[in-house]
C-alpha cells in the first residue's frame, strides 16, 4: 500500500527531471535544485518488485507527474481501454500531482509503434482528438495536459495551425497543456517558422507543466537543418533563450528536465534543472 | 491527398516502401527523407529495447547480427501493447524459426531464461512464509499439503546448459559451458532476479509445485526425475530466497 499522507495535489513552480532509476540514491540523499519528479506511466505498470517500490519511497518526498507515452490519443482507432485502465490503475495507486499525454498517436491495428508519430490538423481531427480527450478525463476523473509535438514534416491536408488547434482543444475539453520549448523549437527550425511567434500565438494561460531537453542536429535531402528530439543531452542555448522568453511571458511554471538517453552523471542533470530553477526564480509569480 | 495511419504505419514499418505522399516540409517541398526520422525512431527505439531485454543473446550473435535480428524479429511482431517491459514474449518461438541462428541449438532456451528474468523483475511483492512453519509442520501433514511459490518464481527447464550459458556470458571467471540438460529456477529474494540451476530432479519438483499439485506428488516427482533427488537441497534454495509464500494443509 502506498502512504498517501504526503499526496501532492499539485506540481511546484519549480525544477524536476525525468526520473531514471540510477539517480535514486541522489534524489533521496542530495537532491539539489530537483523539486519534482515525472515517469512514464508504461515503465510503473509492472507488479510489482523495484521500480514499484522505489516510487514508494520518492512518493514520500517528491510530488509526481504522470506522464504518458502510449495512450495515442491522435490515434484513428479507439482509444486501448486496457490501457486507459492502466492508466487509471497507476494514478489511483501514485496519487501524482499531473497527468499529461502527447498530441500524436503511436497505436494503429493494434500494433503499438513506440514512437509518437503526427497527424494533419482539421476539423475532423480536432473533434477526434477532443472526444479522447473528453473520455481520459472521465476515466481518470481528472483534468489532463496535452503536450506539442516536434515536428518533422507537415501535411498537406491540414487547415489548422498547431497552435490554434490546442486552443481549439482546451476550449472544447477543459484539459490544459503541456508546453515543451524544446519541441517548439524543433518544429519550428524544421517547418522554418518563427518560434517566438509560435510562443505568442500558444495560450499560455492554460500551460500547466513545462518541458525542456536536448536535440540532434542533422540536414534533410535539401541540406536544411532538420533537429530531431533526441533528449540525448544538454537543453540547447536558443532553447534556453526561448524558456526565459516563455517564462517571462507567463511567469513561473513547473519546469521539467527531460534526459531520455545517453544519462549522464547526476551533476550534470542536477546542473540543467538548476539552470532552469533560476530563470524561473527571475520573475515574481 | 490525403495520408491515412495505415499508409504511414505500413511506411514507417517497411523501409523498402514509398514514403506517403502529403507530407511537406513546411515550406512545400516533399518531406523526402524527413520521414525516415519515424522509420528510425521506430526501428531504433525496439531494437533497444529488445537489446536490454535479452543481453545473452545479444553477446551469443554479436551486437551487429544481433541488430539484423532485431529489424526481422520487430516487423514481424510488432508490440501488442504500450508497456514493453516485457516486449519480446515471441523471441524464443522466432528463434526456433530464424534459419541464420539456427546452428545455436540453444539460442531459445536461452532466450526462454531471459524473459523469465524479466518477468521475475516485475512481478507482484510476496511475503514468505517463516522456517518455524515448515518445521513445525508434521511430516504427513506436509507431504499432502499445497505449497505456493512467490509469483517472482520462474522455472526454465531446457536440455541444454542454459545457466552456464547465461554465467559464462554475465559472470566474471564463469566457466565455460560444458554440454548438460539444466533446469534452472529464477528467484527474487530481494529487488534482483536471480538465475540458479537445480539439482537433479529439482525441475520436476518445482514443475509439479507451480502446477498446484501436493507437496508429495512433487517429492515423487522429483525423485522419479532423479533418483539421487535431495529434497533439502533444493528446499533450502527456496527458503533461502523467501520463494515460500503459503503452506495449505488439508485436513
Amino acid at each position: 500500500m502506498l502512504d498517501t499522507s504526503h499526496t501532492f495535489d499539485r506540481l511546484p513552480q519549480a525544477a524536476g527531471i525525468g526520473y531514471k532509476a540510477q539517480y535514486f540514491t541522489d534524489l533521496m540523499n542530495e537532491p539539489g535544485a530537483v523539486q519534482w519528479l515525472e515517469i512514464h506511466a508504461e515503465n510503473y505498470m509492472g507488479d510489482g518488485g523495484r521500480p514499484l517500490a522505489q516510487l514508494r519511497a520518492l512518493s514520500q518526498r517528491f510530488a509526481f507527474s504522470v506522464h504518458g507515452v502510449g495512450l495515442s490519443i491522435g490515434g484513428e482507432g479507439r482509444l486501448d481501454a486496457d490501457h486507459l485502465s492502466r492508466l487509471k490503475h497507476l494514478n489511483d495507486w501514485l496519487r501524482p500531482a499531473s497527468f499529461s499525454e502527447h498530441l500524436a498517436w503511436s497505436t494503429h491495428d493494434s500494433h503499438f509503434l513506440n514512437d509518437l508519430l503526427p497527424l494533419p490538423y482539421t476539423n475532423d481531427t480536432l473533434t477526434r482528438v477532443a472526444n479522447h480527450i473528453d473520455e481520459v478525463q472521465s476515466a481518470l476523473g481528472r483534468q489532463m495536459l496535452l503536450e506539442n509535438p516536434s515536428s518533422y514534416l507537415a501535411f498537406d491536408e491540414s487547415t489548422l495551425t498547431e497552435t490554434d488547434f490546442l486552443a481549439e482543444i482546451v476550449r472544447k475539453t477543459g484539459c490544459g497543456l503541456l508546453l515543451d520549448v524544446n519541441n517548439v523549437f524543433v518544429s519550428a527550425t524544421n517547418l522554418g517558422t518563427d518560434p517566438i511567434s509560435y510562443i505568442d500565438a500558444f495560450p499560455l494561460e492554460f500551460v500547466g507543466e513545462i518541458h525542456l531537453a536536448g536535440h540532434d542536429e542533422e540536414v534533410d535531402d535539401h541540406d536544411r537543418p532538420l533537429l530531431i528530439d533526441s533528449h540525448n543531452r544538454e537543453v540547447a542555448e536558443p532553447v534556453w533563450a526561448l524558456y526565459s522568453y516563455v517564462i517571462e511571458k507567463a511567469g513561473k511554471r513547473p519546469s521539467l528536465i527531460e534526459w531520455d538517453s545517453d544519462l549522464p552523471e547526476w551533476n550534470v542533470l542536477e546542473a540543467e534543472a538548476q539552470r532552469a530553477e533560476t530563470v524561473l526564480s527571475g520573475v515574481s509569480a | 491527398m490525403n495520408v491515412t495511419q495505415r499508409d504511414f504505419h505500413d511506411a514507417v514499418l517497411d523501409p523498402k516502401s514509398d514514403r506517403p505522399n502529403g507530407l511537406s516540409d513546411g515550406t512545400g517541398q516533399p518531406a523526402g527523407r524527413r520521414f525516415d526520422v519515424y522509420r528510425n525512431n521506430v526501428a531504433v527505439s525496439l531494437t533497444e529495447a529488445l537489446e536490454t531485454a535479452f543481453p545473452v543473446i545479444t553477446k551469443l550473435v554479436g551486437e551487429s547480427n544481433f541488430k539484423l535480428l532485431a529489424g526481422v524479429f520487430l516487423r514481424q511482431h510488432p508490440p501488442a501493447s504500450p508497456v514493453l517491459m516485457l516486449y519480446g514474449a515471441e523471441m524464443p518461438s522466432f528463434l526456433v524459426g530464424f534459419a541464420p541462428t539456427q546452428s545455436i541449438g540453444y539460442l531459445p532456451d536461452v532466450a526462454r531464461l531471459e524473459q523469465a528474468m524479466r518477468e521475475s523483475y516485475h512481478a507482484a511483492d510476496a511475503t514468505p512464509i517463516g522456517p518455524a512453519l515448515l518445521q513445525n509442520t508434521p511430516p504427513e501433514a506436509l507431504l499432502a499439503s499445497h505449497v505456493t511459490l512467490a509469483p517472482s518464481v520462474r522455472l526454465v527447464r531446457s536440455s541444454w546448459p542454459i545457466y552456464s550459458v547465461w554465467a559464462y556470458n554475465m559472470i566474471e571467471g564463469a566457466p565455460k559451458p560444458a554440454m548438460a540438460a539444466e533446469d534452472v529456477i529464477v528467484l527474487r529474494a530481494d529487488m534482483d532476479p536471480e538465475p540458479t540451476p537445480l539439482p537433479p530432479g529439482g525441475g520436476a519438483f518445482v514443475e509439479t509445485i507451480l502446477n498446484g499439485a501436493t507437496f508429495r506428488e512433487a517429492v515423487d516427482a522429483g525423485a522419479a526425475q532423479a533418483p539421487d533427488f535431495d529434497l533439502t537441497k533444493v528446499l533450502s534454495l527456496l527458503i533461502g530466497a523467501g520463494a515460500l509464500t503459503k503452506l495449505e494443509t488439508s485436513k
